[in-house]
């Protein structure tokens, strides 16, 4: 089958119900897209399709129906998403396995919803897990990608 | 080795005059240090000027050997290296380098013995030298026990001296300048003329040069990165996916392994049928290890889905199954033979409860999983002559030295590469997970095999924190706590993880009191014992070890003291408190939260202490009873470090140590049916989310006299805050972790 990940289309031969977490890490070598749990609890496998926040470690191969964004294909160190720019200015990051999905997270939910509410904000992230307990600064973070998306 | 065991089993003995008379190793000297291990592997070109600075032409290694587990070690050591090397830390490659007795611990051994981090006596100090000495001569290469800065402060500002000096040497002998000619800048020797002169020019004649022992540390008002905030060196990677960590190693020729081992522990694998596993696409071997099967694949995800086709044929866990078994092991453990210690014991506690009118309490804590994020993970690759490992691990010479065991290969030939970890809190002082790689890289040699856990293997395999229980006795006298009598029970943690790392565990387990034995409080008659239980399921240390829980137990029952006395929480721990920086500590909350304040209807605010780690750590937690249940409005910590050496990152591992105590008191248990351990997934094992968590606001206070580090210290005071902020707003008393069977939370 046929998959567009980060601009790129790759031809990948798997099962149709092969998540689409384990074909980004292991079949395409693209691994900043993280396993944490593998039943939508903790988030870190978060990818965008279309744009749209999803938890690729539910979303089968087969039923893929839209270009994938993972964390690498969002913003580089030389090119930074305005959300990327507040994780790092904030320093979010602890151990940071959780971050790429945190981000993604973000970015989706900035992206529908430019001027969120600290609640929308509680409510928009709490799928996200983060074992080290940076939620302080995730917040702090979703909020100041939200001023600087505004501004740009 | 002869004089490494004695020397080993007396530092647990800390009365013993041979140590007391021989050695003490306050000032770090670093002459006697031993070889540099960056030696044996330098390629042409490469110069080592100390096991923590290694140059070429293309670029300055800094060697950061203890792991970063997300508390941002790598950043922290790197800094205090180019503090003194003066050079911009983003230029700089950072490597964990090679297991070595070098990188010794000299100060994670205090924490086993019984010595207030308050202490000063000469027994103390003693035996805070007998630490050094015993990580020293074990060579204990470990990361725990919150002990980096304090370790490393000394020893990375002066490797970074030394190389600095040794650059200067070069290129002095280059120019034919004097000493007092030549400063630094940022990567560059600058002549008095103003030209530049870059270090990695220096590193081929710098090779030649006895490192410069000689050398002076800058005074803290010379420092450009210490104490200012700091950018951690692995914040632009961890925001943008380009972080490695573990479980990310890519190798050509790769192959993907899972296991499962008898999720009842201990149990053994009697049998098994992988007939419809072998047929699944991808299945390259399915092969028995110890205690359960391991399965190769061309994909993780495959593996997994054919390791749970495989039939397996599992043996009943040896240990006591049940969790309510468990616990009427750890009750029936308060015994004259299991009495563990009795480090704490003023006054006259019998006699002063004898006749008082008893203010009494039980309380319990569950066993708890690490569940670090990144779930257990290792590549291996097996040959004839070498084994390499790539791994987050904290213990990259225990591992060597147990996969030598296990394979019978020479320790030499063993290569551990400590990667990123995505998380911890103590579960990589195991190395369980890279014993399965291994047993797997023994059946498939020559073939790089990354293994990873599914997050259901993690959770049933895990050596969690023990459960204890603790009764406390008490009278009040006059107004004010007067006898304080705390009992805990609870399974050894010393004697679970140090049997696996190959080590003696001799003498009383302090981490059975820690963080209640060792208050600064001048109560008349206070009394602390341990009693261990026998051993159930194995246990480990989990962040801030004992004290995690016993800092529940304590300050609960400190509570409940108080108000037993009619006293204020807050001013009565003030006039008991007779450590000057623990004061600051309590007095510093008091301000922030404006204890005493009004807070209105169905509102309530809790205090609590722990001093672990040697670091007094105050928390006033605010909570609202509302109709949906319990919502934490606001945290305030004060924590006493000695130097805040980064405020960023400081903020960051107390927020994240609150949020850790708070999320596992409020929501979480690991709980056993005939020896499986019943949570298996974050679904069941929720910890904190955004929703629940409240504003924390965090001061460092820096009155100590020693460096300490924060990792850890502040988890302990999280859940008896809470507790007693509850007791407030509601008038509920709660005994029993987690706190959700007891009430709601919003």
């Amino acid at each position: 089958m046929k998959l567009t990940v980060n601009g790129e289309t790759h031809e990948v031969d798997v099962e149709d119900d092969m998540p689409l977490l384990w074909v980004l890490r292991d079949e395409l070598g693209i691994t900043g897209t993280k396993y944490g749990c593998g039943i939508a609890q903790c988030g870190a496998c978060t990818v965008h399709m279309d744009g749209i926040a999803v938890r690729s470690c539910q979303l089968a191969a087969g039923d893929v129906t839209g270009e994938i964004t993972t964390i690498e294909g969002l913003g580089t160190p030389t090119a930074l998403h305005a959300v990327q720019e507040a994780w790092i200015d904030l320093q979010v990051a602890q151990c940071g396995y959780c971050q790429a999905g945190q981000i993604m997270q973000a970015a989706s939910f900035l992206d529908l919803n430019p001027d969120p509410t600290h609640a929308q904000i509680d409510a928009a992230m709490s799928g996200n897990l983060c074992r080290c307990g940076s939620y302080p600064r995730i917040r702090d973070a979703v909020k100041s990608a939200s001023s600087k998306l505004k501004r740009a | 080795m002869g004089r490494v065991k004695t020397i080993a089993r007396r530092s647990f003995l800390i009365g013993s005059a041979a140590i007391a008379g021989g050695v003490v190793f306050g000032t770090y000297l670093y002459k006697r240090e031993g070889t540099n291990p960056l030696l044996a592997d330098l390629r042409a070109g490469e110069t080592a000027i100390t096991p923590y600075v290694k140059i070429d032409a293309q670029g300055i290694t800094l060697i950061t050997p203890r792991a970063d587990v997300g508390q941002g070690a790598w950043s922290m050591q790197a800094h205090l290296i180019v503090e003194e090397l003066d050079i911009d830390p983003a230029t700089a490659t950072l490597s964990s380098g090679p297991a070595s007795a070098i990188y010794y611990n000299g100060v994670v051994g205090v924490e086993a013995m019984p010595i207030a981090a308050t202490s000063d006596t000469l027994l103390a100090r003693t035996g805070r030298g007998a630490a050094d000495v015993m990580g020293k001569l074990m060579g204990l290469h470990i990361t725990g026990g919150s002990t980096t800065v304090p370790d490393l402060y000394d020893r990375l500002r002066m490797a970074g001296a030394v190389a600095r000096e040794t650059l200067i040497r070069a290129a002095m002998q280059q120019t034919g300048l004097p000493r007092d000619q030549l400063k630094t800048e940022n990567g560059f020797v600058v002549l008095p003329d103003g030209l530049k002169i870059e270090y990695l020019d220096l590193a081929v004649l710098a090779a030649d040069i006895e490192p410069i022992q000689d050398v002076t540390l800058r005074e803290p008002s010379q420092w450009r990165y210490l104490t200012k905030p700091q950018k951690r060196t692995d914040v632009i990677a961890k925001s943008t996916g380009t972080q490695t960590y573990g479980i990310d190693m890519v190798m050509d020729g790769m192959v993907h392994a899972t296991t499962r081992t008898n999720p009842a522990l201990g149990g053994g694998l009697a049998g098994f049928d992988a007939e419809d596993a072998r047929k699944m696409r991808g299945v390259q071997a399915v092969l028995q290890i110890t205690g359960g099967i391991a399965v190769v694949a061309d994909n993780t995800w495959r593996a997994f889905q054919a390791a749970q086709a495989v039939t397996c044929d599992w043996g009943p866990s040896p240990y006591i199954g049940n969790t309510s078994d468990q616990f009427a092991a750890v009750a029936a453990s308060f015994s004259e033979d299991d009495q563990d210690s009795q480090f704490k014991d003023d006054g006259d506690v019998l006699a002063a409860l004898e006749g008082a009118e008893l203010v009494e309490a039980e309380y319990r804590i569950p066993y708890l999983a690490h569940a670090p994020l990144e779930p257990m993970s290792v590549v291996v690759k097996m040959t004839n002559a070498r084994l390499d490992i790539w791994t987050g691990t904290q213990i990259p010479r225990f591992v060597q030295a147990n996969m030598a065991k296990l394979t019978g290969m020479d320790a030499d030939n063993i290569h551990v590469h400590v990667l990123m970890s995505g998380g911890s809190f103590g579960r990589r002082l195991e190395d369980d997970y890279i014993a399965q790689a291994v047993e797997i890289a023994m059946q498939l040699p020559d073939t790089p095999i990354k293994m990873v856990w599914q997050r259901e293997e993690d959770f049933t395999h895990d050596f969690p924190r023990p459960l204890a229980i603790a009764r406390a006795k008490g009278a009040v006298r006059d107004g004010a706590v007067d006898t304080f009598d705390l009992a805990i029970a609870a399974p050894s943690v010393a004697e679970s993880s140090l049997a696996r790392l190959g080590q003696p565990a001799i003498g009383p387990d302090v981490a059975i009191v820690a963080g209640a034995w060792d208050q600064p409080f001048d109560i008349p008659n206070y009394r602390v014992t341990g009693y261990r239980t026998p051993a159930m399921v194995p246990v480990s240390s989990w962040r801030s070890v004992g004290a995690s829980g016993n800092g529940f137990m304590h300050e609960s029952f400190m509570d409940e003291m108080c108000h037993a006395a009619g006293v204020d929480p807050l001013a009565e721990r003030l006039r008991l408190c007779w450590h000057e920086p623990s004061r600051k500590v309590l007095e510093a909350v008091g301000e922030m939260s404006d204890w005493g304040s009004e807070l209105g209807a169905n509102r309530g605010r809790g205090l609590a202490f722990t001093l672990a780690f040697g670091v007094p750590v105050a928390e006033v937690i605010e909570v609202t009873n509302t109709e949906d249940g319990i919502r934490i409005d606001k945290v305030f910590v004060a924590a006493e470090v000695g130097r805040v050496l980064d405020p960023v990152n400081f903020e960051a591992q107390v927020q994240g140590g609150v949020i850790f105590g708070l999320g596992h008191a409020m929501n979480c248990e690991l709980t056993y049916e005939d020896g499986v351990a019943q949570q298996d997934n974050f679904h069941v094992y929720e910890g904190m989310r955004l929703y629940q968590t409240p504003e924390i606001t965090v001061r460092g206070l820096e009155n100590g006299d020693k460096l300490r580090g924060i990792g850890e210290p502040g988890v302990p005071p999280a859940a008896p805050a809470l507790a007693n902020a509850i007791f407030a707003a509601t008038g509920k008393r709660i005994r029993e972790l987690p706190l959700s069977k007891s009430v709601d939370f919003v």
